[in-house]
């Protein structure tokens, strides 16, 4: 039973994560006030690479074909890890909190050493940017997890969920700083602004999209839906860890239609926030995603010394 | 299972001290081969590598029997060698066999092409140091440990300069030489404290001296910095990044990868089991400096430009995580939380294991590039993995396990290490508990940079293009090479996937310090100290999902696609006269932690003038510790031994107004 319900929960995660993708960028263009592309628009986007000839330079390695099958499992682990709809997953005692942080790491390295592969300045400025940003987001979103682990006693993501959500309401002002903290790490290590753009090609400033510069259809459609499923699995994860109400508990079947309605509005509204807030800012220069990331480790850092003094 | 062990001779301390005599014969048997090159290859250091897995066997089948001990008449008349193998050593002499045996293999293909003159030589003091390291691990006496800790350090001290008609090799050596002999001055002392006014220095004698804290603590500075400075602690590691790049690869495996540990196991070995009795601070000192050391280590190897430098480098950051692990271990022990004194210990064993595994790995795996292309500097590197494929992998899963990335070894050891921080809520100290979770971030923050530099460092050396034409001659190497890799690469992995089974097969090492053992709460295939409720990691089901993800969606892809692949130039952004120089360089690569971290560095670039018609850049970071520590000591040392030089005329009547004075004082002295 279990077994399948997890398999469900992955594979609808799976197929459903372009959409919250498109729904972002629908409500960005609203807010921009251009129009709109349709909420499928992704998928279209999928099917069109799909189609197309793949254009691999002349002197690429297997690595640079391998990573974007590696990169896309990677990130179809760590959807099946957060608890979404239901929090009774048996993939989940397989990673805690700390090797979900492994795997996006796995996926990072993977993708920036097949930025590498081909050799040209691009590529490896990308992964070096990227390689920049992840050392000071890592140990940030450790930090956060930490908190909610202390809290929890467990770095197992059910139990956390199990502890913030259904059991008795308790505030954790420590929860509060670990939230902004976690906003502005989802904010770095899906290279939205203020940390990079997605919508850009600037040679300048661009972080991602210089990674994957070399790669084209199926296997740059694979980054394309990873870096979509990446999103999804930060977005359920804030949910999971900060706004849980609605989650079905352990074999609560009948809860579970109420969930999936709880889960789809609250990624509808982050999803218009996360719109919004990158509308109204800016793209700092590069050397200011330190600070910005340094912010976020102090203020992880700072709620679990809050965790400390006030909850323990 | 039983049965066959009780095949084996009761003591398997014999059979270690066999297998040390065997090496040294092997040893000298190599200078009588000299005249053949062939010989030395093929036999000598195959048999060699035999014996490493001979010690490998013996410490798996030590680990599992009763302490044995041997007392040997050889040395002063006076003073027999006691040997002795328990747990503790057992374990360690699995991880020195086990990375040796790989290492000594490759090594076998890797001295093909050295003269047979030298090579003879070098045969010598490599099966020396092999049996200085595991007489290390045996010796049950101050004598013995002290006599196998400076066969070690002066074998290896040969090694580091097999090239000695180079300067800085020369200096490399002399530098490593010296500081090991300031460490070993400091080893004395400690046994000299340890001894406790018995006069006897017998291991024995030392477990059952009472100490006053303070006469404890001295042993413990003491013993914290003697082993420190084998280790590579800050700030007694200048030597590391000098002497281990200045070794053959083989060797430098062997150091980075092996010795490091051995100051390790004699940290363990005098504060759990000689010192009868641990204070708090010194696990807090161990665990600050631990965080140093780990956090400087890699921000020096993230700027580094040489490959094997960046690899001593890293090697600090390790012995770093390692020293904060141990210091975790003396807080919980200290404190009286015995099962998680086990967690943190089982960590920084496993830890030890891997390092080894994976460090010896990428040294081996830069010998080769070496050997392929000449080239050290990663500036002048590039592409490899078109021409050396075999090395490219392997050297990819070392460099993956070293960034702690999942489902390898690397990382097993630093989610147990990160649980033990996170479990420090319920010390009885307050501060110590609001402050060691942080001190996790540190550990986290290392681990991210380590991730970082091996990017840099497996991208620049082996993808990309070429950033030299002659490495299009590049070639793959050799068989025996090859299977030493493969063989320290499947430790790598199986490390990484079988946690159960190492940290049952490591608990009577961790009894044996701790008096307690950590319980796995999961199943075989899934690693849950403590308990599953808390936290658990299965990296085989982590593996089996991500392949089979993998495969899924390859033959998906493979299905609905026409699979056409056309090959072409890499885009070139509307500017063709792109070129490999383009690349990042290796400087290139480290530049943003350079910036960030430019306090710890003395950083001296020279940049080209724009009328330059060959422009030159180079840009080389120091170590600051260099300039404001050791240079003022050295200066200092300079200064009072040219003062202590007046004292010598070259006339006989002073020299002897000199002994007549010392005599009077003496027997003022004794007679008081």
């Amino acid at each position: 039973m279990s077994v399948s319900l997890q398999l469900a929960q992955s594979l609808l995660a799976i197929l459903l994560a372009p959409l919250l993708m498109g729904w972002v960028n629908q409500c960005r263009a609203w807010l921009q006030g251009r129009t709109a592309p349709p909420i499928t628009q992704p998928y279209r986007t999928l099917r069109k690479l799909f189609l197309k000839d793949a254009v691999i330079a002349h002197h690429a390695s297997p690595l640079f074909r391998f990573a974007p099958y590696m990169i896309f499992a990677c990130m179809a682990l760590a959807a099946g890890i957060v608890p979404t709809i239901a929090n009774d997953l048996p993939f989940s005692p397989a990673a805690d909190v700390i090797a979900l942080v492994g795997i996006f790491a796995l996926a990072r390295v993977f993708l920036a050493l097949a930025a590498m592969d081909i050799g040209t300045a691009f590529g490896s400025l990308g992964a070096r940017r990227e390689m920049l940003v992840s050392f000071l987001a890592e140990p940030a979103l450790l930090m956060v997890f930490f908190t909610a682990s202390l809290i929890s006693q467990s770095t197992e993501l059910p139990v956390i969920v199990q502890t913030l959500a259904l059991q008795e309401f308790a505030i954790y002002p420590s929860l509060a700083f670990a939230a902004v903290a976690f906003w502005m790490i989802s904010v770095a290590e899906n290279a939205r602004i203020p940390v990079d753009n997605p919508s850009t090609h600037l040679e300048l400033t661009m972080i991602h999209e210089a990674m994957i510069l070399e790669y084209s259809a199926r296997h740059l459609a694979l980054i394309e839906w990873a870096v979509a499923l990446k999103l999804f699995t930060y977005s359920a994860l804030g949910i999971a860890l900060f706004l849980p109400w609605g989650i079905a508990a352990q074999g609560d079947i009948a809860a579970l239609p109420l969930a999936l309605v709880a889960m789809v509005a609250k990624l509808l509204i982050g999803g218009a926030v996360l719109a919004f807030i990158e509308t109204i800012s800016a793209k700092v220069r590069l050397f200011r995603a330190p600070e910005f990331l340094g912010t976020a480790f102090l203020l992880a850092v700072l709620g679990m010394l809050i965790h400390f003094l006030l909850e323990v | 299972m039983m049965a066959t062990l009780s095949l084996l001779p009761p003591d398997p301390v014999q059979w270690a001290w066999g297998i040390v005599l065997f090496w040294l014969v092997l040893g000298f048997a190599a200078l009588l081969l000299q005249g053949s090159q062939h010989l030395l290859t093929r036999l000598v250091f195959p048999l060699g590598a035999l014996g490493a897995l001979a010690i490998a066997g013996v410490g798996i089948a030590g680990m599992l029997l009763p302490a044995s001990a041997v007392i040997l008449p050889i040395g002063l008349p006076d003073l027999p060698f006691h040997l002795r193998l328990d747990a503790l050593s057992a374990f360690f002499m699995v991880l020195l066999g086990g990375a040796a045996f790989g290492i000594t293999v490759y090594a076998s293909g890797y001295f093909k092409s050295m003269a047979s003159g030298p090579l003879a030589l070098l045969a010598l003091w490599y099966h020396l140091f092999l049996a200085g390291m595991v007489t290390v691990l045996l010796a049950d006496d101050a004598y013995a440990f002290m006599v196998a800790w400076e066969v070690m350090a002066l074998s290896s001290y040969f090694l580091v300069t097999t090239d000695h008609k180079i300067p800085e090799i020369r200096r490399a050596g002399f530098l490593y030489l010296l500081i090991a002999h300031v460490g070993a001055v400091s080893l004395l002392l400690t046994f000299g404290v340890l001894q406790g006014g018995h006069g006897d220095y017998t291991f024995d004698t030392m477990r059952l001296a009472e100490m006053t804290p303070f006469w404890a603590s001295a042993a413990y500075l003491l013993a914290l910095f003697g082993f420190g400075a084998k280790a590579g602690l800050v700030p007694m590691h200048v030597w590391l990044p000098e002497a281990h790049p200045a070794a053959p690869s083989p060797v430098s495996a062997l150091m980075s990868g092996v010795m490091l540990k051995t100051a390790i196991y004699g940290l363990l070995r005098v504060t759990f089991d000689l010192l009868n009795i641990q204070i708090g601070w010194w696990g807090t000192l161990a665990l600050a400096l631990g965080l140093i050391t780990a956090l400087y280590g890699v921000i020096f190897a993230a700027v580094q430009s040489d490959m094997k430098r960046l690899l001593a480098w890293s090697s600090i950051e390790n012995i770093g995580i390692l020293l904060a692990a141990f210091g975790l271990t003396l807080i919980f022990y200290t404190d009286g939380k015995g099962a998680l004194a086990a967690l943190t210990l089982t960590a920084m064993l496993y830890h030890a294991l891997n390092h080894a595994f994976f460090k010896g790995l990428l040294f081996i795996g830069t010998g080769s590039v070496l050997h392929a292309t000449g080239v050290r500097h990663m500036g002048h590197l590039g592409g490899l993995m078109r021409f050396m494929p075999w090395t490219a992998w392997l050297t990819l899963i070392g460099a993956l396990a070293i960034a702690g990335l999942p489902p390898l070894n690397g990382f097993v050891s630093e989610w147990l290490l990160l649980q033990a921080f996170l479990m420090t809520p319920g010390l009885t100290h307050p501060y110590l508990n609001m402050v060691i979770p942080v001190a996790a971030a540190i550990v986290a923050l290392a681990a991210a940079l380590a991730a970082y530099v091996m990017v840099k460092f497996f991208g620049v050396v082996f993808l990309g293009q070429p950033r030299d034409p002659a490495l299009h001659e590049a070639h793959e190497a050799s068989w025996p090479e090859r299977l030493g890799m493969l063989w320290l690469a499947a430790g790598c992995v199986l490390l990484g996937l079988f946690p159960a089974q190492v940290i049952a097969w490591l608990a009577p090492v961790v009894r044996l310090l701790s008096n307690q053992t950590l319980v796995n709460d999961g199943n075989w295939l899934m690693l849950a100290p403590v308990s599953a409720e808390r936290a658990s990691y299965a990296p085989l089901i982590f593996f089996a999902v991500v392949a089979v993800v993998v495969l899924l969606t390859y033959l998906w892809v493979r299905r609905v696609y026409h699979g056409r692949v056309r090959r072409s130039d890499p885009w070139d952004c509307g500017y063709p006269e792109q070129d490999a120089r383009m690349q990042d360089s290796a400087e290139g690569f480290g530049q943003p932690i350079r910036q960030i971290f430019e306090v710890f560095m003395k950083v001296e670039r020279e940049t080209p003038d724009p009328f330059d018609r060959k422009p030159h850049y180079s840009g080389a970071s120091l170590d600051k510790l260099w300039f404001i520590l050791y240079e003022p000591i050295a200066r200092v040392t300079n200064w009072l031994s040219q003062q202590a030089g007046r004292l010598q005329h070259g006339r006989i009547q002073w020299y002897l107004i000199y002994s007549f004075a010392t005599l009077i004082f003496l027997l003022i002295f004794t007679t008081r």
